[in-house]
C-alpha cells in the first residue's frame, strides 16, 4: 500500500501530498488538541480530580499556544523574517494582521479563563452542578448537594477558541464559515449554562442561538453568490476571478451577485460583533449568561470578528463597479453611525450592570467600525489597538461583576448583584475593586490615560485622515465623538453611584421612610446635576432588595482584574511600544 | 439545461427558510427554516459548480451538510431543555429578558 502510493506520488500526473505549514498551525493544533483530550478526560478520569485536570490543561495550552504565537511573530517579523506564511495554498493566511489577531485572541481568552476557573469564597463556579436538569427540580437539588461540576465547559471553551483563532486567518470564506460555525456552537452551549437565574440563562441561549444561527445562514448564501459570481471562495481570488469572468461576457447585471453576495457576508459578520441592525441578541445574550463567559465572548468574539471583517474588506473582496463599491460603503456607514447611536443613547437609559455593558459593547463595536472605515493603514493599526484596549477593559469588568453578589435572608451568598442601585457604596466597603472597575469604566469612556482613549484616539484620526480616492470619514469620526460624550455620561454614572452613594440598605430604608427619591440629593452634593438626577433614579431599589456582599476571590479573578487595570493604565500613559509592535508586524509604517 | 431556474429555486427555499425563522413561533418550526436557509444555500454552491465546471461548490456543500448537523444536535439540545422547563416550544413564551 505504502509502495503503491509512494510510486503514484512519483508518477507524474500522480497523487501530490500537500505541503502543510506544520509550524504555522502548532498554536492551533495545542488549542484542539486540549479540547479534544479535555473530552476524553471527562471520559475516562474519575470526577472528583476532572476539574483539576481540565483546568491545568486548558490554562497550559494557551499559555503555549501563546508562547508559540509570540515565536512565530519573532521568527517571521524579526530581522530577516519572511512576513508571514500561508497555509495549505490559502486556505490560512497567516500574515502580520492575523498572527496579531490570534496573539490578541489567546491573550485574552487566558485572562477570561481566569475568571471561569475562580470558584470565590463560596466554593462554587458560576456554572449549573447539571445543565441537564430542570431547574428547580430535585434533581438539580440532589446534583448540587452532591457536588456535582460540569467541567465540558473547560473542552467546549477550548473549541471555541480554536474557532476564534481560525477566524481572522480564514483565507477563504468556506474556512471562515466552519470557524464561525466552530467559535459559535460551543457559546450557544456555554450561555445556557448558568448556575443561577437558570431561565434567565437558557432563554439567553435560545435567542443567541436563533439569531446566530440565522446569521450564519444568511453569511453561507452571499457565500454561495460570491461563489457564483467569480468561480472561487478564495477571498483574494474573487476579485481577480470576477475581472475575467465580467472580461469574457458575463449577462448582463451580473455585478449585481457581487453586491448582494458581499452584503449578506457582510452582515453575518456584523451579526457577530453585534452591529445594529443586528444587535438585538447582544444585551439578552450578555445579561443571561453566566457572568464569566459573557466576559469570554463580550471580549474574544468581537476581537475575532473584527479580525474577519477586516480580511474580506481589506484581503480582497472588493471588486464590484465603483457604484457598487459606493453602495456597500454608504451601507457601512449607516451601520456605524446607527450602531454608535443605539449603542450609547440605549445603554443610557439601562439599570442592569450586564446589559449596560452589553449596550456599550455596541457601542464600541460601532467605534471600530469608524477605524474601519478610514479605509487606511493608520485605520488598520487604530482597529487593533482599539480591540486590545475594548477587550482589556471588557474582560477585567465581568470578572469585577463575578464578584460582587447578593445574600439571601439566611446571609448565604446568591448570584450576581447586577442592578446597578446594588453598586452604591461598594467604594467604601471595597476600594481595591471599585478602584479597579472605575479604570474598566474610565477606559471605556475613553478618558485620558487609560488605553481607552489612545484607541479612540487613533480610530477617530485615522478616519478623518482618509484615503486620497475614497475620501474621510469625519463626518463618522465627528459622529463618534458625540457618542462618546453621551457614553461618558453613562459610564461617569456608575462610577458616582459606586463612591458618591451611600450603600443600598440605607437607600432602601431612606426611600422606604419618605417615599420620596428626593432625600438622596443631599449624597451627590457637588456632582453634576444631570449625573445626579439620573443616578437616583437609577439608584432606586425595590422595598425588601437583598443585601449586598462581595464574594472574596480564589485567586485568579483577582490576578486578572489588577493585570487589566494596571495593563489599561500602563497602555494610557506608554501605548508607543505595542503601538510599535502592532506598526512592525502589520508592515505599516 | 436552464441553471437560472435552480438558482431561481434555491432563493425562493431561501425566502422560505428567512420567512419562516423570522415569523413562525413554535421553536422547532423556526429552526426547520434555519435548516432550510442552509439547504437553499447548498443548492446554489452545487448549481454554480455545475455552471463554472469547478468542485469546489459540491465539496463546501458537504462541509455545510456537517455543520447544519452540528446544529441540529446543539439546537434540539437547547429547544429541549427549554420545553422541559417551561412545558411550551413557543418562541414568545420566552420572553424573561426584557428592557
Amino acid at each position: 500500500m505504502i509502495a503503491q502510493a509512494a510510486q503514484m506520488a512519483a508518477a507524474p500526473g500522480g497523487f501530490v501530498p500537500p505541503e502543510v505549514a506544520w509550524f504555522a498551525l502548532t498554536p492551533l493544533i495545542i488549542v484542539i488538541s486540549a479540547g479534544v483530550l479535555g473530552v476524553l478526560v471527562e471520559a475516562f478520569v474519575p470526577a472528583n480530580r476532572r476539574r483539576v485536570v481540565q483546568v491545568i490543561m486548558a490554562m497550559a495550552a494557551l499559555a503555549a499556544a501563546f508562547a508559540v504565537i509570540v515565536w512565530q511573530g519573532v521568527s517571521w517579523f524579526g530581522e530577516g523574517g519572511s512576513g508571514g506564511v500561508v497555509v495549505l495554498g490559502g486556505v490560512l493566511q497567516l500574515d502580520g494582521v492575523a498572527l496579531l489577531f490570534q496573539g490578541l485572541v489567546v491573550l485574552m481568552a487566558f485572562f477570561a479563563l481566569a475568571v471561569v476557573i475562580d470558584r470565590t469564597s463560596t466554593k462554587q463556579d458560576a456554572f449549573s452542578p447539571s445543565a441537564a436538569s430542570i431547574p428547580g427540580s430535585e434533581y438539580e437539588e440532589l446534583a448540587r448537594r452532591l457536588g456535582l461540576v460540569q467541567t465540558e465547559v473547560y473542552p467546549l471553551l477550548m473549541f471555541a477558541i480554536s474557532g476564534m483563532m481560525i477566524f481572522p486567518a480564514a483565507g477563504d470564506l468556506l474556512t471562515m464559515f466552519i470557524a464561525l460555525e466552530v467559535l459559535s456552537l460551543p457559546l450557544y452551549v456555554l450561555s445556557g449554562m448558568a448556575r443561577r437565574r437558570r431561565l434567565l440563562s437558557q432563554e439567553a441561549s435560545f435567542k443567541y442561538f436563533v439569531l446566530g444561527a440565522f446569521a450564519s445562514a444568511v453569511f453561507l448564501f452571499g457565500a454561495a453568490l460570491l461563489y457564483g459570481y467569480s468561480g472561487s471562495v478564495k477571498i483574494s481570488e474573487i476579485t481577480t476571478m470576477a475581472s475575467t469572468v465580467v472580461g469574457g461576457g458575463a449577462p448582463d447585471h451580473w455585478e449585481l451577485l457581487w453586491l448582494v453576495g458581499i452584503l449578506m457576508v457582510i452582515s453575518g459578520l456584523l451579526f457577530k460583533v453585534g452591529a445594529v441592525p443586528f444587535q438585538a441578541w447582544t444585551p439578552d445574550v450578555y445579561q443571561g449568561a453566566p457572568t464569566p463567559i459573557t466576559g469570554f465572548m463580550a471580549a474574544c468574539t468581537k476581537i475575532a470578528a473584527f479580525g474577519a471583517l477586516l480580511r474580506l474588506i481589506y484581503a480582497g473582496g472588493f471588486s464590484g463597479t465603483p457604484d457598487m463599491l459606493e453602495a456597500v460603503r454608504i451601507a457601512l456607514w449607516v451601520v456605524a453611525i446607527a450602531t454608535m447611536i443605539v449603542g450609547t443613547v440605549v445603554g443610557a437609559t439601562q439599570t442592569d450592570m450586564k446589559r449596560m455593558l452589553g449596550y456599550s459593547s455596541i457601542a464600541h463595536a460601532g467605534f471600530v467600525l469608524v477605524g474601519i472605515l478610514s479605509f487606511n493603514g493608520a485605520g488598520i493599526k487604530a482597529v487593533i489597538f482599539y480591540l486590545l484596549a475594548y477587550g482589556m477593559a471588557t474582560v477585567g469588568a465581568f470578572a469585577v461583576i463575578t464578584l460582587v453578589r447578593e445574600t439571601g435572608p439566611g446571609g448565604e451568598v446568591l448570584g450576581e448583584a447586577t442592578h446597578l442601585g446594588q453598586w452604591a457604596g461598594l467604594g467604601k466597603r471595597s476600594p481595591w475593586l471599585a478602584g479597579c472597575f472605575s479604570v474598566f469604566l474610565l477606559s471605556f469612556a475613553g478618558i485620558p490615560l487609560t488605553a481607552g482613549f489612545i484607541a479612540k484616539f487613533s480610530a477617530f484620526s485615522a478616519a478623518v485622515e482618509g484615503t486620497e480616492v475614497l475620501g474621510n470619514a469625519t463626518v463618522l469620526a465627528v459622529i463618534g465623538v458625540l457618542a462618546s460624550a453621551v457614553a461618558v455620561f453613562f459610564y461617569i454614572r456608575v462610577i458616582v453611584i459606586m463612591f458618591f452613594m451611600s450603600p443600598a440598605e440605607t437607600v432602601v430604608e431612606s426611600v422606604v421612610e419618605t417615599v420620596d427619591v428626593a432625600v438622596l440629593e443631599p449624597v451627590v452634593v457637588g456632582v453634576g446635576q444631570g449625573v445626579a438626577n439620573a443616578a437616583h433614579t437609577s439608584v432606586v431599589v425595590a422595598t425588601g432588595a437583598p443585601a449586598v456582599v462581595v464574594v472574596r476571590s480564589e485567586g485568579p479573578s483577582a490576578v486578572t482584574i489588577t493585570v487589566m487595570a494596571v495593563g489599561i493604565l500602563v497602555l494610557g500613559i506608554f501605548p508607543a511600544p505595542v503601538l510599535d509592535l502592532i506598526a512592525r508586524m502589520t508592515g505599516i509604517g | 439545461m436552464e441553471f437560472t431556474n435552480y438558482l431561481v429555486l434555491s432563493a425562493i427555499l431561501f425566502s422560505i427558510g428567512a420567512a419562516t425563522v423570522l415569523l413562525r413561533r413554535n421553536a422547532i418550526i423556526v429552526f426547520m427554516g434555519i435548516e432550510l436557509m442552509l439547504n437553499a444555500a447548498n443548492l446554489s454552491f452545487v448549481t454554480f459548480a455545475r455552471m463554472h465546471g469547478d468542485l469546489t461548490g459540491q465539496v463546501i456543500a458537504f462541509f455545510v451538510m456537517v455543520v447544519a448537523a452540528a446544529e441540529v444536535v446543539v439546537g434540539l439540545a437547547i429547544i429541549v431543555s427549554i420545553f422541559r422547563t417551561r412545558r411550551s416550544a413557543s418562541v414568545d413564551d420566552a420572553n424573561l429578558l426584557k428592557n
